[in-house]
């Protein structure tokens, strides 16, 4: 619980992922199309993987990835994100953390 | 005696038994192959060949004893010169039935292990005439359960959504109330989400069947992404209906319709992605030797992916529904859901009348 609430808050925009994951893969390109660069944490290749798993599922997340973190609070996985980017409540979250090109 | 053998007699030699006899003897070698009608079309060939030298070999012994007993003084050496004629012919078939006897020994044993081969894929559910239902019929009993109860309720839910748009159309012409024509665009609402409800539940027997729309008209299918409309499509299809629009909700429709190029676009990206990994783990490790079980089932546990990206297809397509609704007017959203209904129609006509549109003749 700790490493992941840990990474959370480390940056802006924090992505839990698995390199495998197609799902997560298309969070990422949703981020770049947003002008975003989250950190990504790749569960399958961290050490510690298997505990942040659980941690995640312990937070809600099903998947348990992709999990998504804005300003250290947990926004949840796919589903969120793409509700909150329809209803065009994601982008006021991005802002802060858009990275000028 | 009802010789099943007999359906091995050719058509020119009706009334000639005796090469057939020869081969029922020969057929006990034979019996323990199960597939009888190889071993059939086999013996036809050699029994043809056989019986016209039978046959020719009869004919000859014949024509010498009509000669014998014209010309009793015929000399000694010509009867020896017809007996020895006579032991070369029996030698000779002698060895033909030897070569015929090996080459049904070495067909049957081919046979066994094909049947062997067949028998182990089977068991591996490899076996690609049968599909899954060769080996595993608890399994494919319910992926086929769930299919019909989906093309059924699909069937159900056609006939209501055309019931609703025929009261939307109704309605939207007659002058009735605020609240009533809420109601109406909520169960129409509704109806979309149950079968988005119901789509998510057939994925999960079988996600290549929603991937293939199977249960639509030819021209839905053309147009569909990731197992049905595209949300941002619907958007350019629907929004001239509803037209006029303030600024304020042709802001925000054009925010929605960008939101979901850009999730769409992401999704259509992840599903690409799938692809190259089904793909790279299916060709993995050495070809050429006849083995891939491991290959494919790493395949299939990537594939499991499918289901996440067909179920969140479905999710965008609720969401944008959802999000229309809450920018339009109950009116504008009663045309909106009107004009889809009979787009749609439109669609399953076009589908009719291209399978019924005179071609030209191949």
């Amino acid at each position: 619980m700790d490493k992941v609430t840990r990474l959370a808050s480390e940056k802006g925009v924090v992505l839990f992922s698995k390199s495998s994951c197609c799902m997560c893969y298309a969070v990422k390109i949703l981020f770049q199309e947003l002008g975003v660069t989250p950190m990504v944490h790749e569960l399958d290749q961290d050490p510690e993987g298997w505990e942040m798993e659980k941690a995640l599922m312990r937070l809600g997340c099903n998947g348990p990835v992709p999990a998504i973190f804005i300003g250290g609070k947990l926004v949840g996985s796919t589903n969120e994100v793409m509700s909150l980017h329809l209803s065009r409540g994601l982008m006021p979250m991005l802002k802060p953390y858009q990275t000028l090109c | 005696m009802d010789f099943p053998s007999t359906q091995f007699v050719p058509s020119r030699a009706m009334g000639t038994y005796e090469p057939i006899h020869q081969i029922g003897m020969w057929g006990e070698n034979f019996k323990s192959i199960s597939n009888p009608n190889i071993s059939a079309s086999v013996i036809v060939d050699v029994a043809n060949k056989l019986e016209n030298e039978s046959e020719t070999t009869s004919h000859e012994m014949l024509v010498p004893s009509s000669k014998h007993d014209q010309e009793a003084s015929k000399p000694f050496d010509k009867i020896q010169r017809r007996l020895a004629q006579n032991r070369e012919a029996a030698r000779k078939s002698r060895l033909r039935k030897k070569a015929y006897v090996q080459q049904l020994e070495n067909s049957r044993l081919k046979l066994i292990q094909l049947e062997q081969e067949l028998e182990r894929s089977r068991q591996q559910g490899l076996y690609v005439g049968g599909g899954l239902e060769a080996g595993h019929l608890g399994i494919s009993g319910a992926v086929n359960s769930g299919i019909a109860a989906f093309e059924m309720g699909y069937e159900r839910w056609m006939e209501e959504q055309n019931k609703q748009i025929c009261e939307l159309r109704s309605a939207l012409n007659a002058q009735i109330s605020e609240i009533e024509l809420r109601i109406l665009v909520e169960s129409g609402m509704s109806h979309y989400f149950e079968l988005f409800r119901m789509k998510s539940s057939v994925a999960k027997a079988d996600v290549f069947y929603v991937m293939s729309g199977k249960w639509k008209t030819s021209a839905e299918r053309f147009f569909a992404w990731i197992g049905g409309f595209r949300p941002s499509e619907l958007l350019k299809v629907l929004v001239p209906q509803i037209d006029p629009l303030t600024d304020q909700q042709i802001l925000d429709v054009c925010n929605l319709k960008q939101s979901c190029q850009q999730a769409e676009d992401a999704l259509s990206q992840g599903m690409e992605k799938l692809r190259e990994t089904v793909s790279a783990t299916l060709a993995s490790g050495q070809m050429g030797q006849g083995t891939y079980v491991p290959q494919v089932a790493m395949a299939m546990e990537k594939l499991e992916a499918l289901v996440c990206f067909v179920n969140q297809a479905d999710h965008l397509r609720q969401e944008t529904l959802q999000q229309m609704s809450y920018i339009l007017t109950t009116r504008q959203a009663a045309r909106g859901l009107l004009a889809l209904g009979e787009y749609i129609h439109r669609l399953q006509a076009l589908s009719n009348l291209w399978a019924n549109h005179p071609r030209e003749p191949a």
